[in-house]
């Protein structure tokens, strides 16, 4: 079982969000950058699949060097090797495009990712490359076990409820919770992690076709209307008769 | 050119979020000079795809294909990309659904269009096609410009009203495209339909009521769940509730949940962890009821109420009961 988990590397979910440049670009002061949690569902169902059946786990980033923290945690967590596409990604397609050029090269039995990143919050990139790949993609995807050596059994989510799905292998689905329980890497993984493979390709095409224009952030709220906990029934009223939600 | 709105049936009828992406629609199709028509898939009532024409759609195409009444990407996107090219369409509209983003995410490529979810406002259209998203799980927005000839938007849920364009019905016309059985390789086996607490979907609701820790236990969410009743509202929890399985994963909002943008959110016994806002600071009106005064949470709340929440819900349960609808 050859499996590629797509990690995207982003700011630990207590960021402070800025922007620098006249609002043009992230402000990455001071942030933590952490493998996207969603992502890390996928790769621990990996890592559990190949202990149970045998094969390999790699790991696949689309960015610059300061991503290979992150992408060496993913070895120390217990993926086999890992791939770095060295470049500045800029929107998903660019991102999708390159995930599927390296899945072209690599027969991956199954291709696993986040259901979304946590950042952009596109939710598309998996889908792309299921198109790209021509490939079935089941997104998201909380449920993933093999019924045999060719055929995936999950459970997608839909809106007010769930789907059972059988798929031929290969496929991309992304993670979502209960697939798996995250884990924390033990002492002999981080020492393995460097020294298992981290190679570094370049990227091929290079099309943008959402173009970043500029960020701005919410307005502040304007406050907290406190109500007695003796009256608490006054707070169905102003619901109803000042915010007029009711 | 024109402009082409998919909307999703539920229950035979059109999702609140899809009259969304109507209206969206018809108001890029005014913006551009030219009409909007909406492509629907599987099981809906015509009469009320008839009735989109209160959001200015002028006409519907409707692929009835029992075979489509489950989501089957591949199949939806080859009927959305023929009604596509049909329809000469240059600007495709979706809600931001797990549907919808799907199809959104395969068309973009097949049509080599350009792909904006979680989409909050209509685009400016002077010097290229600038549509405002949400990101970084709520905390800011950007603006994109979509630079390929098609343009493909998915609307986020309760970003713009509804709005009654007052036109006449929509033409409701059969469609169908030539779907193979690799198209439905993917199709799910079996579907199982969870039990939506009266009828209120939690991704739909325009009130959540949701549950965190400080209710101590799964004995307890009839509280929750009477007011959700009384109110209309779905239901939610906090990550450590479903962690627990005091609730299913499905009910668990935040960063890692669901995200949600309801007009009413009512936080019960939830601390207000930056996780658990990240998939709620979109709703419009945030009420929360905590024992502790300090709980941050306040800080993000619209109204608040300090008490224990064993006193304080049975009471907004009376008030709520007392309303008259
Ligand atoms: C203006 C801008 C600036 C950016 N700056 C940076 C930056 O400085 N550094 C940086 O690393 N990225 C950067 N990115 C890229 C960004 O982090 C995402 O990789 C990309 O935009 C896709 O985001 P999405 O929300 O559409 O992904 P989604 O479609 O929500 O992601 C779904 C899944 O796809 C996979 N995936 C997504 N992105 C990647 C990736 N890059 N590599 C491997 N797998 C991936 C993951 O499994 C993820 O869970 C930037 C993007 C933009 C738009
Ligand atoms: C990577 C990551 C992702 C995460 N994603 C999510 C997410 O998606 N969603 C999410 O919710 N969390 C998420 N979390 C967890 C988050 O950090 C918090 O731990 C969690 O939200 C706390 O849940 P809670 O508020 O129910 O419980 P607690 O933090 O235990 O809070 C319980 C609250 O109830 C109050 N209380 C107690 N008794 C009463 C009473 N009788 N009446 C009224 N109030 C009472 C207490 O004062 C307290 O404020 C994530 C964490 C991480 C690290």
């Amino acid at each position: 079982m050859k499996i590629l988990v797509c990690i995207s590397n982003v700011p630990d979910t207590t960021s402070k969000i800025n922007f620098t440049g006249d609002n043009k670009s992230f402000d990455k002061n001071g942030v933590q950058f952490v493998i996207n949690p969603w992502d890390e569902y996928a790769l621990t169902r990996a890592i559990e699949l190949k202990e149970a059946k045998g094969g390999t786990v790699t790991v696949l980033n689309v960015g610059e060097a300061d991503a290979e923290p992150n992408i060496r945690k993913a070895l120390a967590i217990g993926a086999d090797d890992a791939i770095r596409v060295n470049a500045d990604p800029k929107d998903a397609f660019f991102v999708a495009q390159q995930i599927a050029a390296i899945a072209k090269q690599n027969n991956y039995d199954m291709i696993l990712m986040g259901k979304e990143s946590i950042d952009y919050n596109g939710s598309q990139v998996h889908n792309m490359v299921g198109e790209m790949l021509g490939i079935p993609s089941i997104v998201p995807a909380s449920k993933l076990d093999l019924v045999d050596d060719s055929t995936a059994r999950l459970e997608r989510e839909i809106e007010g409820g769930k789907e059972v799905v059988e798929v031929k292998l290969p496929f991309v689905a992304s993670a979502q919770q209960p697939m798996s329980e995250p884990r924390i890497p033990n002492m002999r993984g981080i020492m393995t992690a460097r020294t298992k493979p981290l190679q570094v390709v370049e990227p091929v095409g290079g099309e943008v076709k959402a173009d970043y224009v500029s960020f701005s952030k919410p307005e502040k709220k304007g406050g907290v209307k406190m109500i007695d906990a003796e009256n608490a029934g006054e707070l169905i009223t102003l619901l109803r008769n000042e915010a007029k939600v009711l | 050119m024109s402009v082409l709105v998919f909307v999703e049936g539920f229950n035979g009828e059109i999702k609140k979020s899809s009259l969304e992406a109507a209206t969206y629609g018809y108001q890029v199709a005014q913006q551009l000079g030219t009409t909007a028509t909406a492509v629907a898939i599987g099981e809906v009532h015509e009469d009320a795809l008839a009735k989109l024409g209160e959001q200015g759609i002028s006409k519907v195409l409707y692929d009835a294909d029992s075979r489509l009444n489950n989501f089957v990407a591949d199949a939806y996107v080859k009927v959305i990309a023929k009604a596509a090219q049909q329809e000469n369409a240059k600007v495709l509209v979706f809600s931001n659904s797990n549907i919808g983003a799907a199809v959104g995410a395969k068309l973009a490529v097949r049509l080599n269009g350009s792909l904006a979810t979680n989409v909050t406002t209509l685009p400016k259209t002077d010097g290229g096609f600038i549509v405002t998203r949400s990101v970084f799980s709520g905390k800011a927005f950007a603006e994109v410009n979509l630079t390929s000839d098609v343009k493909i938007i998915a609307v986020k849920k309760n970003a713009l009203e509804i709005a009654n364009a007052g036109s006449g019905a929509a033409t409701v016309e059969k469609f169908s495209a030539d779907l193979t059985d690799a198209d439905f390789a993917a199709a799910p086996k079996e579907t199982i339909m969870q039990d939506t607490s009266g009828g209120v979907l939690l991704t739909e609701a325009e009130i959540v009521v949701s549950g965190g820790r400080g209710l101590k236990g799964p004995e307890n969410w009839h509280l929750v769940e009477d007011l959700a009743k009384a109110l209309g509202a779905a239901t939610a929890c906090s990550k450590p509730v479903a962690d627990l399985d005091w609730r299913p994963h499905h009910e668990h909002v935040g960063q890692t949940g669901i995200a949600v943008s309801p007009n009413l959110y009512i936080a019960i016994g939830i601390s207000g962890a930056i996780q658990h806002l990240a998939g709620v600071n979109s709703s419009k009106v945030i009420v929360v009821i905590n024992k502790d005064p300090e709980a941050p949470f306040f800080k993000a709340a619209d109204y608040g109420i300090v008490g224990d929440a064993f006193d304080v819900v049975p009471k907004l349960i009376e008030a709520a009961r007392a309303l008259d609808k």
